[in-house]
């Protein structure tokens, strides 16, 4: 059901300190969820692919990943050009495809692939413990980084226990209609879910009190200093500076423009 | 519900972060280590069932829960779903960095409404409770795409006549939804009612 074909991986990327990695991608990505024009949209975009492309990432993989966000896409490209005022490119009866509404579907398209690519390629590129660690390191609270790392850890446990309840039901004639009884069934196995959550909920904050928690997580693997992180750094920085160049003209002010 | 990259405004987006992050906080408050245990797991099962697809005519869509996930968590619904987000964005790619925050506020705002506005009748008469538990998942499922739909418009008012697509599009949804929480909450209340706010034994 869930994997993590990025995770591990010994490309450039990936040795770099995830701390590096993590302020870098809510940096640029930032930065491109902002941009209006074109040129520092492609730029952006440019980026992130020879970010991916130096991850070394599978192909195949990340275009699965890409899946939902080209289905949500092809949607935009047949609704938006419709539905937005502006001036009509081309009329069909009482349709009418605007210019504007098609330059907002490509702007749209190049800025949400670019964040999605820094995505996969920074944070992806890294296991769910070394992530919370990053975050912990750039001030995130603790006790968020707990939760997240209690709830990745028990997902495929529940995983495992909704593929067993999935199976009973099956085996019991059970095929999914639009039904009352058929919304029924969905409830109770729900619930059922929640309810064993809860009660494994309850064992495991047992267990950990018994192992002496007190509210922290000890991790094992540590960042390591390295003069690659400020050669990544420096050029992200640079990545960051030229996209803002074509944007703005001018590198000078920063203030990025509300 | 997810509002996807690249197409809200940085005033959106930003007001989406702040809320999102005063929630969190609010919720961390409220939740202290004796709980992060429960609400850790049922942030788990939350993420798995809202993988599970239900049947709508010769339609498919999949289940929301923000409702059930409120009535149980309150406050705490807020980081509950923003760890979740976080994990649909590394296993999934369903949204990434920059809309985290707007997100959050969709599916846990109207959690954390449900909650105040429900919580107290779940150990009423059973067709009180029942009422409660349904009108929570059709409300909370209709307030997250109002929301939604309202990031949309702020951003671009073009997008009214979509926007009135999508929330009307989602109403079997918003059905689905009541019908799915009010049975759920009825199983809780029998199989483990201290699960469910205002229990007393």
């Amino acid at each position: 059901m869930i994997e993590e074909p990025f995770a591990s991986g010994n490309s450039i990327i990936h040795r770099i300190d995830p701390r590096f990695r993590v302020a870098v991608a809510i940096l640029v990505s930032m930065e491109a969820a902002l941009l209006k024009d074109f040129r520092a949209m492609a730029f952006a975009l440019a980026g992130s692919l020879a970010l991916v492309f130096l991850a070394r990432l599978d192909l195949f993989h990340v275009l699965k990943r890409l899946f939902s966000l080209v289905r949500f896409l092809v949607f935009v490209w047949l609704l938006i050009p419709l539905t937005y005022e502006g001036q009509a490119v081309y009329l069909f009866g009482p349709l009418a495809w605007s210019r504007e509404g098609f330059l907002l579907c490509a702007q749209i398209s190049l800025k949400s692939l670019a964040i999605l690519l820094f995505f996969m390629a920074l944070v992806s590129t890294m296991g769910l413990s070394t992530l919370g660690k990053s975050l912990k390191a750039l001030f995130v609270p603790g006790k968020l980084v707990h939760l997240l790392l209690m709830t990745y850890r028990y997902i495929f446990v529940i995983g495992q226990e909704y593929d067993r309840l999935e199976t009973a039901i099956k085996i019991r004639g059970f095929s999914p209609t639009t039904t009352l009884h058929s919304y029924k069934t969905y409830a109770y196995l729900v619930a059922m879910l929640f309810v064993k959550a809860s009660i494994r909920a309850e064992r495991v904050h047992q267990a950990m009190i018994l192992r002496g928690f007190r509210g922290r997580f000890y991790s094992l693997d540590t960042f390591t200093p390295s003069y690659r992180n400020w050669i990544f750094f420096i050029a992200m920085m640079g990545l960051f500076i030229g996209t803002l160049f074509l944007e703005r003209g001018s590198v000078w002010p920063i203030t990025i423009r509300f | 519900m997810h509002v996807s990259e690249g197409v809200l405004s940085a005033q959106m987006l930003a007001a989406g972060g702040v809320i999102a992050i005063a929630g969190t906080a609010v919720g961390l408050k409220k939740m202290n280590y004796e709980r992060v245990a429960e609400v850790g797991i049922l942030s788990s099962a939350f993420f798995v069932a809202s993988l599970i697809n239900v049947r709508i005519g010769v339609s498919s869509a999949h289940l929301i829960l923000n409702g059930i996930l409120g009535l149980m968590l309150g406050w705490a619904a807020f980081p509950a779903i923003l760890v979740a987000l976080i994990l649909q964005a590394v296993f999934f790619q369903f949204g990434g960095l920059t809309v985290l925050g707007v997100n959050t506020v969709i599916m846990a705002l109207p959690a954390v409404i449900s909650y105040y506005l429900f919580s107290r009748m779940l150990f009423n008469a059973p067709r009180i409770a029942a009422t409660a538990a349904a009108l929570s998942g059709f409300l909370s499922v209709l307030f997250s795409g109002l929301l939604l739909g309202a990031s949309l418009i702020f951003t671009e008012e073009s997008f009214f006549e979509m926007v009135c697509l999508i929330v009307g599009a989602n109403f079997p949804v918003m059905v689905i939804e009541g019908i799915v929480t009010a049975f759920s909450v009825m199983f809780i209340r029998k199989v483990r009612p201290e699960m469910l706010p205002g229990y007393v034994k």
